[in-house]
C-alpha cells in the first residue's frame, strides 16, 4: 500500500479504536457506570492513541531510512566496474534508475547491466512497500489489542492520556531546538568538508574570489579562489548604506509620531510606514533592480560620475527603506518603556519638548535603541533578494557605494541554484558562507535581545 | 535674583524654540520621506504593471483548409494533433499581406503572431472537427513585441536600429491598426497559464497553485506545532534551564535569515531525505520551519492576554489543568493564535529566497496538480521573470507583483478584521 | 517625637515675610461657594474659577484659591478629589495630557499663565515641581541637578555651574552626603535622597514657586521627616504649594489648608483653624477620620 493509503486505512482504524475503548469501558463497568475512574471517552481516546501512535513512528522512521537503505543495497550489488565510480557518479546512475522506475524521461539509455539494477531496485522497493505495509497494520492493531485489555473500572484513562497528550506537547516544543541542531549541523559538516580543501585561513582573509572558474576541470586555476574577504566587504558595505538610511530615518520618525504628532496622524502614517514591512523582499529586489538602480546611474552620470548598474548604492538604499519600519517600531517599543516621571521631570523644569527627547529620553533609552540597531543590522546582513536582483555578481573589494559589490547571500544563491555537483568545492563554499551567515546573525541577535532585555527589566 | 533668571531663560528662549522647530522638522521629513518610498514604490510598480493586464489581438481569417490539417479525410484525431497548424496562420499573413516576398521578411511577418496562435487554432479544429475547410474569423494572441508597440513602448522615433521592430514590421502592424484587425483585449492568459518563454502565453496560474500547496503545507505543520509549543510553554512547562533553552532558540530562530533555512532544506530535505527537488512540499517544510516562531510567539503572547481568573476557575471546579486549557483557555485565545498563524503565512508567501534553494526556481510551464510535482511559487515567479530580457515581462513581473501584492493585502486584512472582531479586553 | 513637633507648629504658625512683595493688587473677593477666605492680600499666584475637564469627565469645578508668598500652602482630601490635578494646572504639566482642558484664571504674578503670549517653558521654569515618585534623571547627581541650568542657559561659565549645583544641593540639605560623589548615578541614591536630588534639581533654576505633588508617599518616616524639615526651610525663599494624604503632614508644614473633596474645594484657611475647627460637615467628617 502507498503511503496514503496507509495512513488513511490508520485513520479508519484509529476511529474504530476510540469506539472499541468506549464501548469496552462502558462493558466493564456494567451497570455500575459511576464506578469508572475516567468519563467513557478518555478509554476510546487511550484506545485510539495506542493504536496510532506507535504504527506513525514506525511509519516515520521508515520512511526516513528505507531509500538510504535501498540505495545503499542496490549500489552494493552493481556490478564491479561500477564499484569504483566516484560517488557523483553513483548518483547519477541511481537517479537514471529512479527515473526509468517512475516512467521519466532518462538521460540516456540503460545498458544490460543497468537494466538488472533497475529491476533489482524496483524489486527491493516492491519488498519494502510490502514489509511496511505488514508490520505498519500488526504494529496499528497490537497497541490497539493492548490498549483495550488494560480497561478496567479502576483504570485512569484520563490521566494516562493527559499523560501522552502532554508529552506530545514537549515533544513539539523541543522542536525549536531540533530547527537549530539541524541548521547547525547541516551548514557544519558541508563547512568542514569545504574546509577539507581551502584552508580556512585563506577563506577568511583571502582577497580574491573567483569559485566560478572551476567550472572546468581542465582550465588553469581551476581550483578556484576562495578568499571571502570581498564577499564580507560588499556585505558590510551594503549594510552601512541600508543602515546609513533606516536609522536616522526610522529613528527621528518614531520619535516625531510618538512624540509630536496628532493621533489622527500618527493613526494614518503609522500602519502606512508598517505596510513597507511587509512587502515581500523579492518586490524590492524589483524595485531596486530597474527603477532606482538605473535612476541612481543616469543620475550620477549626469554628474559626470561613473555609477555602476548594480551600485552597492542602490541596493543598500532599497534595503534601508525596507528596514525603516523595523527601526522604528523597535524605537518606539524602546522610546515608549522611558517612563513618563522621567518625562515630567523634565518638562516640570521648563525643558522644551525637543529638550527633554534629546537629553533624557534617547540618553535613557540608549541602550534598547542600540540593540534594536543590532537586530536591524543582522537583517541587512542576512537579506537576500534585494542583493540577489539589485547587487552584482563580481567580487570587488571596494568601498566606493557606486561600484558593483557582492555579499554573502548572494554567493551563496549563486553557488547553489541551478544544477549543481554536490560535493565540488565551489557548492560547499555555499555552507560555509552560510555558516559565518549564521554565526554572525546569531552573534548580533544574541548581543541584541540581551541588550534590550536588560534595557526593560531596568524600567519595570 | 529672580530677575536675572528670568532674563536669561529670556535671552536663549529664541535659540530654544528655533532649535525644537528644526528637531520637530526633521521628524516630519522621515516620515514624509518613508511615506514618499511607499508610494514611489507603488506608483512605480503600477505604472509598469497596469497595462500587463490587457493584451493585443489579432484578427485572422482563417481558412481551415482541408489540404493541410486531413489531407485523407478521416479525422483521426491523431492526425487532427499532428497537423501543420502554424500553415494556416502563415498561409493566412501571406494572403493578408501579398506584397511581401522577401523570404526573410516572410519570417518576420510569420513573427508577428504569438506561436499560441497553433495552439489555439489546434485546439479549435479537436474540439470540433467540423470547422474544417470552413473560414472562421479568429483572434489570436499578436506577439510580444507587437504588444509593445500598441502600449506605446517601442519608441518609434528612435533610430531604426536601435529598435526592436524595424520600419517595415511598423508599416504592417500600423496596416493591421488601420483596418481594426488589432484590438487589446482582457490577458485572460495571464490568469490561466503557467510560465512561457513567450511573454504573451505566460501566465501566473502555475506559480499561484504552487503557492497555495506550499501555504498548506506550513499551515498544517506550523499552525498544530506552533500552538502545541505555545500551550506547553505557557501552560506546563515548568521553569528551568530547559524551557530557558527553548525560549532563546524560538527567539534566535525568528531572526536567523531565511536563506539559512533554505540551505538546512537543501542538506536536509533534499540530500539527506532525498525528497523531490522543486516540490512543494518540501517547500513548505521550510517555510514552516521559517514561520514556527512566529506562530509560536503570537500564540503565546494570546495565551497570556488570558486572564488567570478563568484558570483558577475551572481548575476550582475539579478541571484537570489539560481539560482547563482545552475547554475555556484555547478557544479563548484561538483568535489571537489565528491571526498570528496569517501573518505568519503571508510572511511565507512573500518569502522566496530559502526556496531558491531547494530548486523551486525551475521554468516549469505545467501547472502542478500535486504537492509533490514540481513548481515554483509567485514571489520566485516575479524573481525569474525580473531577470529575463523581454520588456513584455516587465509589465507582467509588475503585474505579477500586485497580484502577489493584492493576496498579501487580503491576508493582512483577514487578520486585522479577526482581531478586531473577536477582541476582548479583560 | 513628630508630636512635639507637630504641636509647635500648630500653636504657632510662621509668617516670616523675607523678601518684600511688590505693592498688593486690588483684592477683589471672588464669587465661591468655597467657605473660608480664598484671597490674601499680597499673593504670586491666583486661580479664579477653574474648571478642568478630562475629556467630558470635569475633574475641577469652580476652585478659586489665591497663594502668598513664602506660605507653604497645603491641600488635602480623600483619593480622587482633583488636588493633584489641580496641582498640575499651576505649571501647565496638564498640557501633556492630551484630553485635559482647563478653563479659568490663573495668574502669576498678574499674568495669565494660560494666555496665549505666555511661554510655557518659561513658566515651568518659574513654577517648578516635584513629583509623588522620586525620578531623577539616569544620569549623575551632578548631571541631574545641572540638567535645568544647562538648558535655560543659567550658567556662562563652568564655574557658575558648579556653584549652582552646590548652592542647590546645599538648600536641599544633601549637599554633605553627595558632595564626594557627584559623579555617581542619581538613581543610586536611596528614595529620601533622590527625592532631595529633585527638590535640588528643581531649586537650581531659582523658580517663584515649588509645586509638591505627595512628595513623601514613596519614603519612610525619617526620610519623610527630613523632606519636611526642607519645606520648612525653603519657605524662607520660595512658596510652596503640597498636594499630602497625610493630615499629619499637612499639619506640620503648611500654614494654610485647602480641603478638596471630588472636584470642588471645600475650605480654606488657615492650617491651624481648619484642623481645631472646621466649618464645613464635609472638612470635619475627613479630618476626623470619617472618610479618606
Amino acid at each position: 500500500m502507498s503511503t496514503p493509503l496507509l495512513i488513511a486505512v490508520l485513520l479508519l482504524l484509529t476511529a474504530a479504536a476510540f469506539e472499541f475503548g468506549r464501548r469496552r469501558a462502558l462493558q466493564v463497568a456494567g451497570s455500575e457506570f459511576r464506578t469508572l475512574h475516567s468519563l467513557p471517552r478518555y478509554y476510546g481516546s487511550f484506545t485510539a492513541l495506542w493504536c496510532a501512535l506507535p504504527a506513525l513512528v514506525l511509519l516515520g522512521a521508515w520512511l526516513a531510512f528505507e531509500d538510504k537503505i535501498i540505495t545503499n543495497l542496490v549500489i552494493t550489488d552493481l556490478p564491479a566496474s561500477y564499484q569504483s565510480l566516484s560517488e557523483p557518479e553513483l548518483n547519477l546512475i541511481i537517479n537514471d534508475l529512479r527515473n526509468h522506475l517512475s516512467g521519466n524521461v532518462v538521460s540516456r539509455e540503460l545498458s544490460p547491466d543497468m537494466q538488472v539494477a533497475a529491476a533489482h531496485y524496483g524489486n527491493l522497493r516492491a519488498t519494502s512497500e510490502a514489509a511496511l505495509t505488514v508490520l505498519f497494520l500488526s504494529v496499528a492493531m497490537l497497541g490497539m489489542g493492548l490498549a483495550w485489555r488494560k480497561i478496567a473500572p479502576d483504570f485512569w484513562a484520563r490521566n494516562r492520556v493527559e499523560a501522552i497528550v502532554k508529552v506530545l506537547l514537549i515533544i513539539c516544543s523541543t522542536l525549536a531546538i531540533f530547527i537549530t541542531i539541524g541548521i547547525v549541523l547541516s551548514v557544519l559538516f558541508e563547512s568542514i568538508r569545504f574546509f577539507q580543501t581551502v584552508s580556512i585561513f585563506d577563506f577568511l582573509f583571502g582577497l580574491e574570489w573567483s569559485p566560478q572558474t572551476a567550472i572546468r576541470e581542465d582550465q588553469v586555476g581551476s581550483s578556484g579562489a576562495f578568499g571571502a574577504v570581498p564577499l564580507f566587504a560588499g556585505t558590510l558595505l551594503i549594510s552601512v548604506i541600508a543602515m546609513l538610511v533606516a536609522a536616522p530615518i526610522g529613528l527621528t520618525s518614531a520619535i516625531y509620531l510618538s512624540e509630536y504628532s496628532h493621533p489622527r496622524f500618527r493613526a494614518t502614517a503609522k500602519p502606512l510606514l508598517e505596510i513597507l514591512a511587509g512587502i515581500p523582499t523579492v518586490v524590492y529586489g524589483f524595485f531596486a533592480a530597474l527603477t532606482v538602480a538605473p535612476l541612481i546611474r543616469d543620475v550620477g552620470n549626469n554628474f559626470g560620475l561613473e555609477v555602476s548598474s548594480e551600485s552597492a548604492l542602490a541596493a543598500g538604499l532599497v534595503m534601508g527603506i525596507m528596514i525603516i519600519p523595523f527601526v522604528s517600531s523597535i524605537s518606539d517599543d524602546v522610546i515608549n518603556a522611558v517612563p513618563q516621571s522621567l518625562r515630567d521631570g523634565s518638562l516640570a523644569l521648563g525643558s522644551t519638548q525637543s529638550e527633554m527627547i534629546r537629553k533624557v529620553v534617547l540618553p535613557a533609552a540608549l541602550p534598547g535603541i542600540v540593540g534594536g540597531m543590532l537586530l536591524a543590522i543582522s537583517r541587512a546582513i542576512g537579506e537576500t533578494m534585494i542583493v540577489v536582483m539589485a547587487a552584482g555578481l563580481a567580487a570587488n573589494l571596494t568601498a566606493n557605494p557606486l561600484e558593483a559589490v557582492t555579499t554573502v547571500t548572494v554567493q551563496i544563491v549563486t553557488l547553489l541554484v541551478g544544477d549543481q555537483e554536490f560535493d565540488s568545492p565551489k557548492t560547499l563554499a555555499a555552507f560555509a558562507l552560510g555558516l559565518m551567515l549564521f554565526l554572525v546573525t546569531l552573534a548580533l541577535n544574541v548581543i541584541a535581545l540581551y541588550v534590550v532585555r536588560k534595557y526593560r527589566e531596568q524600567y519595570e | 535674583m529672580t530677575m536675572t533668571t528670568a532674563d536669561k531663560i529670556q535671552a536663549n528662549l529664541n535659540k530654544r524654540y528655533a532649535a525644537e522647530r528644526r528637531f520637530r522638522s526633521y521628524g516630519l521629513v522621515s516620515v514624509a520621506i518613508g511615506l514618499a518610498a511607499l508610494l514611489f514604490l507603488f506608483l512605480s510598480i503600477i505604472g509598469k504593471g497596469y497595462t500587463a493586464f490587457q493584451q493585443t489581438y489579432v484578427k485572422l481569417d482563417v481558412q481551415f483548409d482541408a489540404a493541410i490539417i486531413d489531407p485523407q479525410r478521416t479525422r483521426d484525431p491523431q492526425t487532427l494533433a499532428r497537423a501543420d497548424y502554424g500553415k494556416l496562420i502563415k498561409k493566412t499573413m501571406r494572403e493578408r499581406f501579398p506584397d511581401v516576398k522577401n523570404r526573410r521578411d516572410k519570417r518576420k511577418l510569420y513573427k508577428l503572431i504569438s506561436p499560441g496562435a497553433v495552439y489555439m487554432i489546434q485546439d479549435m479544429v479537436r474540439n470540433d472537427p467540423r470547422l474544417i475547410g470552413t473560414t472562421q474569423t479568429v483572434w489570436v494572441p499578436a506577439d510580444d513585441d507587437v504588444d509593445m508597440l500598441i502600449k506605446g513602448y517601442i519608441n518609434r522615433d528612435e533610430p531604426e536600429s536601435a529598435r526592436r521592430l524595424k520600419d517595415k514590421e511598423i508599416a504592417w502592424i500600423d496596416s493591421l491598426a488601420a483596418t481594426s484587425s488589432l484590438e487589446k483585449r482582457f490577458n485572460k492568459t495571464f490568469f490561466t497559464a503557467g510560465d512561457s518563454r513567450e511573454p504573451e502565453l505566460a501566465g501566473i496560474w502555475g506559480a499561484v497553485v504552487g503557492s497555495f500547496y506550499t501555504l498548506v503545507v506550513t499551515l498544517v505543520l506550523s499552525f498544530p506545532i506552533g500552538v502545541a509549543t505555545a500551550v506547553y510553554l505557557e501552560e506546563f512547562a515548568p521553569t528551568n534551564r530547559w524551557t530557558d533553552l527553548i525560549e532563546v532558540n524560538i527567539n534566535n530562530l525568528a531572526a536567523v535569515p531565511s536563506i539559512v533555512f533554505g540551505l538546512l532544506g537543501l542538506s536536509v530535505f533534499l540530500n539527506f531525505m532525498a525528497l523531490p527537488r522543486s516540490a512543494p512540499l518540501v517547500g513548505g517544510l521550510v517555510l514552516s520551519l521559517m514561520t514556527l516562531p512566529t506562530v509560536i510567539i503570537a500564540s503565546r503572547a494570546s495565551l497570556q492576554s488570558v486572564p488567570p481568573s478563568i484558570r483558577e476557575g475551572a481548575l476550582g471546579m475539579g478541571a484537570s489543568q489539560m481539560q482547563m486549557v482545552a475547554h475555556h483557555v484555547l478557544p479563548l485565545a484561538m483568535p489571537g493564535m489565528l491571526t498570528g498563524t496569517i501573518i505568519g503565512m503571508a510572511r511565507a508567501l512573500g518569502e522566496s529566497a530559502p526556496l531558491l534553494m531547494i530548486g523551486m526556481v525551475a521554468f516549469i510551464v505545467n501547472v502542478p496538480e500535486g504537492p509533490l510535482d514540481p513548481s515554483t511559487v509567485l514571489p520566485v515567479q516575479i524573481y525569474l521573470w525580473a531577470d529575463t530580457p523581454e520588456r513584455a515581462f516587465v509589465e507582467r513581473t509588475s503585474a505579477a507583483t500586485l497580484v502577489l501584492l493584492a493576496f498579501l493585502v487580503v491576508m493582512n486584512g483577514a487578520a486585522v478584521w479577526l482581531r478586531k472582531r473577536f477582541e476582548q479586553r479583560w | 517625637m513628630l508630636n512635639q513637633k507637630q504641636a509647635v507648629l500648630l500653636e504657632s504658625p510662621a509668617q516670616t515675610n523675607d523678601v518684600p512683595p511688590p505693592a498688593p493688587a486690588k483684592i477683589q473677593e471672588p464669587d465661591t461657594k468655597t467657605v473660608g477666605r480664598v484671597t490674601v492680600d499680597k499673593p504670586i499666584m491666583t486661580t479664579r474659577n477653574v474648571d478642568v475637564y478630562y475629556g467630558e469627565k470635569q475633574a475641577i469645578i469652580d476652585v478659586s484659591i489665591d497663594i502668598a508668598y513664602n506660605e507653604v500652602l497645603s491641600m488635602i482630601g480623600p483619593s480622587g478629589c482633583g488636588k493633584s490635578t489641580f496641582l498640575r494646572c499651576l505649571n501647565r504639566m496638564n498640557d501633556t495630557i492630551e484630553s485635559a482642558r482647563v478653563t479659568g484664571k490663573i495668574e502669576l504674578e498678574g499674568h495669565d499663565i494660560y494666555d496665549k503670549k505666555t511661554d510655557v517653558v518659561t513658566l515651568r521654569a518659574r513654577v517648578g515641581m516635584v513629583f509623588q515618585k522620586p525620578n531623577p534623571f539616569p544620569k549623575s547627581v551632578y548631571e541631574n541637578v545641572a540638567y535645568g541650568p544647562r538648558i535655560h542657559g543659567l550658567a556662562r561659565k563652568q564655574a557658575e555651574l558648579d556653584e549652582i549645583v552646590q548652592t542647590s544641593l546645599q538648600r536641599a540639605g544633601l549637599w554633605e552626603e553627595v558632595k564626594d560623589r557627584l559623579s555617581e548615578p542619581g538613581t543610586g541614591l536611596s528614595g529620601g535622597q533622590q527625592q532631595r536630588l529633585c527638590i535640588a534639581r528643581s531649586i537650581a533654576v531659582n523658580p517663584d514657586i515649588i509645586l509638591m505633588d505627595e512628595p513623601c508617599s514613596a519614603l519612610d518616616p525619617i526620610a519623610t521627616a527630613r523632606i519636611e524639615e526642607l519645606i520648612d526651610e525653603l519657605r524662607q525663599n520660595y512658596s510652596i504649594v503640597i498636594v499630602t494624604h497625610s493630615m499629619q503632614q499637612a499639619a506640620r508644614v503648611s500654614q494654610r489648608t485647602a480641603y478638596f473633596h471630588l472636584g470642588d474645594l471645600i475650605e480654606v484657611g488657615e492650617t491651624s483653624t481648619i484642623f481645631t475647627n472646621p466649618q464645613e460637615k464635609l472638612t470635619e467628617d475627613y479630618l476626623t477620620g470619617r472618610f479618606g
